[in-house]
């Protein structure tokens, strides 16, 4: 009887305890619940909804609307000055100079050629990098699917690039690409022909090709092996056990349970694409001519790195990459819709 | 009552010291070739222990920040309070008139009144700041390559057309891979364009198109870089306009003749010692003359400094005699300083090549075509110096013929006069 009492006692004090600790989450709680009271009384449960999406809307508004409609603003202005206030209206001229052009296939034909090469360029890059990116983190991710010995270890090879920045990656690579780099110096020692790979447009435009891959291929892989990963493991047996051949495990059961992950990275692989400019004003500089020189790199040259800067046409072109980048994104969100749907049908 | 006083005048105080700078605070953007940053660093701290109520910082930046970023800090009203720039007449608006906050106006004058215009709005007798060093272009040879050729060096009256036969023997001989370098920039690409006639400047003070004696140099240009006469990897190497020097390939013993400027001479002493023998040229001669380019950075206030005394005190500080003698002698920079030059100079240098290539350089400054003295006070010199780097670059690389790329320098040149007067 006397341990009951005891431990109803104890219970009571621990009780009290634990609400005199609660007492000021209870009081936060109050203060907060009251203004939320009054929001749902007054707005509705949409309300609270929008209540609570307010912030990120503002930060949205803030840091993207906001300097999306002052760039607009800029791509309608002409002239050198910086500020808006300063600037004079020049409607669509702009957009008017970037798209002079008798013929779009042939940038000397055109008033601004710098920029309709640059838009060659991304074009060129956007296609063979997004290709082999994709080809080539999806091998590495199915080879490092597999049982490998110090797998681990493997795996951190290929996400180490991913680490370094962009300017490291440039450097390492122009250190071996150069006239006298870690690659002619190799050549050279096994009897082989130096070559300057940096002054030849195509090894360039390669080089970009191959190094930005390089970078970044080890995080799409880790995407795709995720996905992979996630393909259940009975689904193989099954197969195995039907004695189906390997390539059409691939074709029917591994790539279309990877098509989620792979439209991720796609969508990735060509947004970072189109705004490739880090690493490749740092190994080419936009060279040799224009040869690697890309959209990002001609708004910021034109903006400012001029002699005399053109913010409006800056403006006016970073526009028209926007464009570009909100049909990629639609095209995501139209693909994985409808991905989802077949998921739901199936 | 009191209390809270002082604690909203606390707050206000913070937040006062937070936002804008102190009085007393000066900030120094400052770019370095050679051993010009650490000199300065000496000169200032002598400077802040005779005035502590000035604190004087240096930012150390790199050129192309100076280049890329001041100027967009600038058009901005913001900036630091002082800062060593090149491209001093374009950004002149920006800087402050120290005319009326100097000591002696009578001293800046009479000392940097040469240069003066070259720094300031057209129209105007403001004071805007003064040249750390005045800089000319000229030519470098590897005088070991060619001795080792057996080569002789081209002699002073040589043409550009004598230094590219000397320098690629001399190249050919050593099996270096450069037998000349130009740095990719359109001030140093101007000096053998005026050598072989040009003239940049129209009948009303705009730039006039692109000329026969333009074309004369840039083709023979083009012509020996696809002949290799000429370094292609320092004109293809970046696009648009873009500087990049061909001095590390100098250094390096691979390239025979290099041409650049006066303010690499503090630079290969201390890089090159005692590796290989070389000297300084003057600049070649074409048909016309054989004229280099002046040129150099000065020290501006920028006018929207918080501290517009302060400023003037740490200006008239490093314009004074002593201060600019011994910065001068101990970077090895030519004088912009009248009264410094006319009392002589004793260079602190053991490097007897240096010495001697910066009397060369002193020598060559005697004849400058009068369109060279001009250029570096008339408005439009950076636009065309633009379009000739990224133009001459795309018809070195390949990407389009010599008349093509003339037909875009005058384009570019035209855009850009008109996107000006909007």
């Amino acid at each position: 009887m006397a341990d009951v009492s005891r431990q109803t006692s104890q219970r009571q004090s621990g009780q009290s305890l634990s609400d005199i600790a609660m007492m000021p989450v209870r009081l936060a709680m109050g203060v907060i619940d009251a203004p939320l009271r009054w929001v749902q009384k007054t707005f509705g449960l949409g309300g609270m909804a929008a209540f609570f999406l307010l912030p990120n809307m503002l930060i949205f508004g803030i840091f993207v609307l906001l300097p999306f409609f002052i760039n607009f603003a800029y791509s309608m202005t002409g002239g050198t000055a910086l500020f808006l206030s300063d600037r004079t209206f020049v409607g669509a001229d702009q957009y008017t100079r970037l798209f002079d052009c008798s013929n779009y296939l042939n940038p000397n034909t055109c008033a601004e050629d710098t920029f309709w090469t640059a838009v060659s360029n991304t074009g060129w890059f956007v296609i063979l990098q997004v290709t082999l990116m994709i080809g080539a983190s999806l091998v590495t991710a199915l080879i490092l699917n597999r049982d490998l010995r110090a797998r681990s270890f493997w795996r951190a090879v290929f996400f180490f690039p991913v680490l370094l920045s962009p300017v490291v990656v440039g450097l390492i690579w122009k250190w071996i690409l150069q006239r006298q780099g870690l690659l002619n110096f190799g050549l050279y020692g096994f009897g082989f022909e130096p070559h300057v790979w940096l002054n030849d447009r195509n090894w360039a435009f390669a080089a970009t090709i191959g190094v930005s891959i390089w970078a970044h291929m080890g995080f799409y892989t880790l995407i795709i092996l995720a996905g992979l990963q996630a393909i259940p493991k009975d689904l193989y047996e099954a197969a195995e056990m039907d004695g189906t051949r390997a390539m059409r495990v691939f074709t029917r059961i591994t790539l279309p349970l990877l098509m989620p992950n792979l439209l991720v990275v796609i969508v990735l692989v060509l947004i970072r694409a189109v705004q490739i400019f880090d690493e490749v004003y740092v190994l080419t500089g936009g060279g040799p001519g224009t040869s690697t020189l890309f959209v990002t790199q001609y708004i910021y040259e034109t903006g400012f790195a001029a002699q005399l800067r053109n913010p409006g046409l800056a403006a006016a072109a970073s526009i028209l990459m926007g464009l570009v980048l909100v049909v990629l994104t639609l095209m995501q969100l139209g693909l994985s819709r409808s991905s989802e749907k077949k998921g739901a049908r199936k | 009552m009191t209390k809270t006083r002082t604690m909203l005048a606390a707050f206000a105080v913070g937040l006062l010291t937070s936002t804008a700078a102190l009085a007393g605070d000066v900030r120094i953007m400052w770019y370095s070739d050679g051993v010009e940053g650490e000199v300065l660093k000496d000169l200032v701290d002598r400077f802040m222990k005779d005035n502590p109520d000035i604190k004087v910082t240096i930012d150390n930046v790199s050129y192309s920040v100076v280049r890329e970023q001041l100027p967009v800090q600038l058009e901005a009203g913001d900036g630091p309070d002082i800062a060593r720039v090149t491209n001093l007449k374009a950004l002149s608006k920006h800087w402050l008139d120290l005319r009326p906050l100097v000591a002696d106006a009578a001293y800046w004058d009479k000392n940097f009144g040469d240069q003066a215009d070259w720094m300031r709005p057209d129209g105007t007798d403001q004071i805007s700041g003064f040249m750390t060093q005045i800089t000319l272009t000229g030519g470098f040879a590897n005088k070991t390559l060619f001795d080792q050729a057996g080569v002789a060096l081209p002699g002073k009256d040589a043409t550009w057309d004598d230094w590219a036969k000397a320098a690629k023997q001399a190249a050919e001989s050593q099996q270096v891979p450069f037998p000349m370098a130009l740095d990719r920039s359109g001030h140093r690409l101007t000096a053998p364009d005026i050598a072989f006639g040009a003239n940049y400047i129209g009948a009303d003070g705009k730039p006039a198109p692109i000329d026969d004696g333009s074309k004369a140099f840039i083709s023979k240009f083009i012509g020996w870089i696809e002949d290799g006469t000429m370094s292609k990897d320092v004109w293809v190497s970046a696009a648009g306009s873009t500087y990049r020097a061909g001095a590390d390939d100098f250094i390096n013993g691979q390239v025979a003749f290099y041409y650049s400027g006066s303010w690499q001479v503090p630079n290969f002493s201390t890089k090159i010692g005692s590796n290989f023998d070389w000297v300084a040229t003057g600049s070649p001669c074409g048909p016309a003359n054989c004229t280099g380019m002046p040129g150099g950075a000065g020290l501006v206030a920028i006018k929207y400094t918080k501290n517009p005394k302060d400023v003037a005190k740490v200006m008239d500080y490093l314009a004074s005699e002593p201060v600019v003698k011994e910065f001068s002698e101990r970077t090895l920079f030519l004088p912009a300083h009248k009264g410094v030059i006319d009392k002589g100079l004793d260079f602190k240098t053991d490097d007897a090549q240096a010495k001697a290539a910066l009397g060369i350089f002193v020598t060559a400054s005697t004849g400058l075509s009068d369109l060279a003295r001009k250029l570096p006070g008339w408005a439009w010199s950076d636009t065309i110096y633009g379009a000739l780097v990224t133009r001459v670059s795309q018809a070195a690389a390949g990407e389009m013929t010599l008349d093509e790329a003339y037909n875009r320098i005058d384009a570019d040149i035209a855009a850009k006069v008109k996107d000006s007067a909007l």
